[in-house]
């Protein structure tokens, strides 16, 4: 499976080092038409306002809107699962709109206030280790969104059919099993497209 | 749940990468800044140029300064103390800055010992000048390495020198045997175990950025291209003619430093940059890169 992170801004080599460790192939994704080479994308960690802003100059709102309407897997973490939410609190605009999720950015506070944790996550057998970084948290999802894990009460890894997302950073440990999870939504989303 | 662990500070500066940094000096430039595309923003109260042309001691900004421009943006907010300033930094900290930068654009407090930052919860960046300076810093707990080039001079030179020694020499460290390592240790007055981590990963520990006299966006493009993970731009953006429209370009340079028509397109009508210094004709006790080996 060729897995492609979107190569705008942010912790794109880490994502692709775990997505290898995991058993897919990982490409830097710079331009639209580098979509059509790719089975599922990722949208790294990073500054949602740079990211955002970047994927409108570049024509990549509308292209990754079709990817996931082909029903092709996308990913976003932290900076990304913002990105791919349907409504954000507070003045920045939404994104990609594709997920019916709201979402608070910086949720826990400043820098000082990041942490990481032992996480447990629906579908992944034990504690995952969550690096939470200026992160946001879904404060209220639609009825399609499958909330994967919460972390004190709160929202932070959920599933929309051929999305993924969650608020902290599985790319910065050696634990690639949610990459594992991401890899095998790809694999599902090929064969189903194969079998049509 | 633990905060401030080395994963949680070195996450936070690999968030950044690819990113520009930029200096501000008030709320004001610190939106213009966000709105086009920062990464984060360096609040201070005067930029490298304007603090090499003021002389005197300069110091950690005012708070005031800090705290408009942490209340008017949503990305993170770095501030500078001095060298050695372990209060300075303690007083960032306790403003909530995202990133303290332990400077050598402000005058050292301690022309001996950086701040130990290791035991600080917020994570600190340093500027190196050579593989020795960077794992130093390293080792005192710094998350995040810059080159020092020449600050406030919108010349290029000393950041691409720094970059390319750096490069450089984690080359010759991973052709290095293990015996020939701690001698080589010895020699860079660094630990042995952050020098084997070099030599068995081909990589600083940390996220390496490209700071002290970006002037255009070619040049944060040409330090992308020599290795930088991203770029921090100090007096360039808000000394020159069109701040707004100059900050943007940087930001797509930086992103697409190897598309050449992208960055001719937008280096087009950009009015002039900083004027710039020739190095050689500063003298020695001017430049800032001198300080805290």
């Amino acid at each position: 499976m060729n897995i492609g992170v979107l190569a705008l801004q942010g912790a794109v080599a880490e994502h692709i080092r775990s997505i290898e460790l995991a058993g897919g192939k990982g490409v830097a994704v710079k331009r639209t038409e580098q979509l059509a080479e790719i089975d599922g994308l990722i949208i790294p960690g990073g500054e949602s306002t740079t990211i955002g802003k970047l994927m409108r100059k570049y024509d990549f709102i509308e292209a990754i809107r079709g990817f996931a309407q082909a029903g092709k897997p996308v990913f976003g973490t932290c900076a990304g699962l913002i990105v791919l939410a349907k409504k954000l609190e507070g003045a920045e605009e939404p994104h990609l709109q594709l997920m019916d999720m709201t979402v608070a950015r910086n949720a826990f506070g400043r820098q000082r206030e990041s942490f990481e944790t032992d996480l447990d996550v629906k579908g992944i057998e034990t504690p995952l280790r969550a690096v939470f970084i200026r992160a946001p948290l879904i404060k209220e999802v639609g009825p399609e969104v499958d909330v994967l894990s919460t972390y004190k009460g709160e929202i932070v890894t959920a599933r929309q059919g051929n999305l993924l997302a969650s608020s902290y950073h599985p790319e910065l440990t050696d634990d690639f099993r949610l990459h594992g999870y991401f890899l095998r939504m790809a694999e599902e989303a090929a064969m189903n497209s194969s079998a049509r | 749940m633990e905060t401030g662990t080395s994963r949680v500070k070195r996450g936070m500066a690999e968030m950044q990468k690819g990113g520009v940094i930029m200096d501000v000096m008030s709320a004001e430039q610190a939106k213009i800044a966000e709105a086009a595309g920062a990464t984060a923003v360096m609040a201070l109260e005067r930029v490298p140029s304007d603090i090499r042309a003021a002389g005197g001691v300069a110091r950690m900004a005012d708070p005031t300064i800090v705290e408009e421009v942490m209340k008017v943006v949503s990305i993170p907010v770095m501030a500078k103390a001095r060298i050695g300033h372990y209060v300075e930094a303690k007083v960032l900290e306790s403003l909530g800055v995202d990133y303290i930068d332990e400077s050598e654009v402000l005058t050292p407090a301690d022309d001996v010992f950086h701040i130990s930052k290791s035991e600080f919860t917020v994570p600190f960046v340093c500027g190196a000048k050579d593989l020795g300076e960077a794992l130093r810093r390293i080792q005192e707990g710094a998350s995040m390495i810059r080159t020092k080039g020449e600050p406030g001079t919108g010349n290029i030179v000393e950041a691409v020198r720094h970059m390319r020694l750096i490069t450089g020499q984690i080359r010759h460290v991973q052709n290095l045997s293990k015996d020939e390592l701690f001698h080589e240790a010895k020699v860079l007055g660094v630990p042995y175990e952050l020098l084997l981590g070099v030599h068995e990963t081909g990589r600083l520990p940390v996220v390496n950025f490209a700071a002290g006299g970006v002037a255009t966006p070619a040049d944060a493009a040409l330090m992308m291209h020599l290795g930088s993970d991203g770029v921090f731009v100090g007096s360039g953006i808000f000394k020159s003619d069109n701040p707004e429209k100059f900050a943007r370009a940087i930001v797509e340079a930086t992103t697409h430093f190897e598309d050449y028509e992208l960055i001719a397109r937008v280096s087009k009508n950009l009015g002039t940059p900083m004027k710039g210094i020739d190095i050689s004709k500063l003298d020695r006790s001017e430049r800032m890169q001198d300080r805290g080996i």
